[in-house]
């Protein structure tokens, strides 16, 4: 049976499937998309899936929640197996350090596992990555990533503090959804937390912190803290004063710096942005 | 506050069942449950549903004087510390809490500046259970204050109706966040998202407004009237 035929059958019992199917214009697209490249096993699920979005109630989460959840799912699984083979790298201090990375670790597993349940649940497919899905050396641009602790967090703060732009660049888009929008909210604060921790264990390290910066638990105009410029995509735009259209800096004839005008609010990063930085990390 | 109480005051986020197990169910249900339980400690607030006190207003503007209403609290805390150093504090440890306090009062200056006419009054606050001299006193409720504004801004969010407001709010929850983590790690390194922050889902906490001012209530003369608050 050919898809036409299929959609023939459906026609007897619902007149409207082609309309049904056609206003949701995205749906067909991404069927099209995706059957170039799907194995021809996989068409029934494929089409199981399209039948599902063009007749799921206006009130089923929509294609934009489950593509934003899925995107925030594949950051998560890039954090967690970084935290996996960071733990089991061997050369975290023990103690505080340890802890620290552990809790972390532990966190982005419950993000990932707590991600694959929600979309699930809505009727989405979970994306799935394995350890080998991931090149944390991003093809050569840190070889030293699991063999150089100083490396390795900074890599690790830099991964939290684009996770919290990701997370926040991306809330409106599940603003049709007050569950996923709130579980979101709670996601990305602890990615804030983690960041602003990361940087307090850098700041005692004291490894590729640049000479004359102080590094702190919030960002510094659009200073990464971090002596090398592979990193700078995630904190370009961090400098930004304007909010809203009102200027922080001295506002209200209060004596706030440039600086603390820029550490007290965090910018977003579109998933454009979020996604230029995170593909070298993929294999 | 005596640091016992601050302790409590918040209470663990730890008891949801693993993520790993949620069915559909389950997950909708933990949502249910946490909504329950908030509306039930709301109810036990007594007068929480009475018009007394300046009202935040309705629709995002109400929202937004929530969240000023907040700020102004924090602000006037971390004025305080500074202008009254607890004994004994680091340099460091000054650093620290003069950044915080220039972030909030950047953070009160904002809304009161972005609502302009519609923005609520100055707020009288209530510090009396706060000893400024003490440094268990002064981080205890810091790090309350903190947490609950992490949770009352994730709990906000859904009531935003613009984008462009949820967008803000979210730049300024993560600070909070950052500041929450700093302060626990001075009271207790390593406590920066220990579980009575962070659930077993990996979840930070979210609070509804009338929950967050109940709380926050302890520490204001001025009364709130959050009840024109969107609630979803």
């Amino acid at each position: 049976m050919n898809l036409q035929n299929i959609l023939s059958e459906i026609e007897k019992t619902d007149p409207e499937v082609y309309d049904r199917l056609d206003t949701r214009r995205s749906v067909m697209k991404n069927f099209a998309k995706a059957s170039g490249k799907i194995a021809i096993a996989a068409i029934p699920f494929a089409l199981g899936s399209m039948f599902q979005k063009a007749y799921s109630s206006p009130t089923a989460p929509t294609d934009i929640v489950l593509d934003t959840l899925n995107f925030a799912l594949t950051l998560e699984y890039l954090e967690a197996n970084f935290y996996i083979k960071a733990v089991a790298s061997g050369i975290i201090p023990g103690g505080a350090d340890i802890s620290a990375l552990t809790v972390i670790r532990d966190h982005e597993n419950a993000h990932v596992n707590f991600l694959k349940t929600a979309i699930t649940a809505a009727g989405g497919t979970p994306v799935s990555f394995t350890a080998s899905s991931f090149d944390f050396t991003a093809h050569g641009t840190f070889p030293t990533v699991f063999s150089d602790y100083g490396v390795l967090l900074a890599v690790a703060q830099t991964f939290e503090d684009t996770g919290v732009r990701a997370y926040k660049g991306q809330a409106p888009n599940l603003m049709t959804n007050n569950d996923y929008l709130t579980a979101a909210l709670q996601i990305h604060s602890v990615e804030a937390r983690h960041a602003a921790h990361l940087r307090e264990m850098r700041k005692a390290n004291g490894a590729l912190v640049p000479a004359g910066i102080n590094l702190k638990p919030w960002i510094t105009l659009n200073q990464s803290g971090i002596a090398t410029s592979a990193v700078q995509a995630s904190y370009n735009g961090e400098e930004n004063v304007a909010q809203g259209g009102v200027t922080i800096t001295n506002i209200g004839g209060q004596a706030i710096s440039l600086a603390a005008a820029s550490e007290s609010f965090d910018e977003p990063l579109t998933k454009d942005q979020v996604t230029a930085i995170v593909t070298p990390f993929f294999a | 506050m005596k640091d016992n109480e601050t302790k409590d005051l918040l209470p663990t986020f730890n008891d949801g069942p693993l993520a790993k197990n949620l069915s559909r169910r389950k997950f909708f249900g933990w949502m249910g449950a946490s909504a329950a339980l908030m509306a039930t400690a709301a109810s036990c607030k007594k007068g929480a549903d009475n018009n007394d006190g300046v009202d935040l207003g309705s629709g995002d503007i109400g929202v937004l004087n929530y969240a000023y209403a907040l700020e102004q609290l924090e602000a006037a805390f971390y004025v305080q510390v500074v202008k009254t150093p607890y004994s004994g504090i680091s340099t460091q440890e000054m650093a620290y809490l003069t950044d915080v306090r220039d972030h909030e009062i950047a953070h009160r200056e904002f809304f009161k500046a972005a609502l302009s006419s519609k923005a609520i009054q100055a707020l009288e606050v209530n510090f009396s259970a706060i000893d400024f001299t003490n440094r268990t006193s002064v981080l205890g409720t810091a790090k309350a204050f903190e947490d609950l504004g992490v949770t009352a801004y994730n709990g906000a969010g859904k009531l935003l109706v613009s984008p462009d407001y949820l967008t803000i709010a979210g730049k300024i929850v993560s600070v909070e966040a950052r500041h929450a983590a700093l302060i626990r790690d001075l009271i207790s390194p390593g406590s920066f998202a220990d579980m009575t922050a962070v659930n077993a889902m990996g979840l930070d906490g979210a609070r509804a407004p009338k929950d967050v001012l109940s709380i926050a209530s302890g520490y204001l003369k001025t009364k709130l009237n959050a009840n024109n608050l969107p609630t979803s």
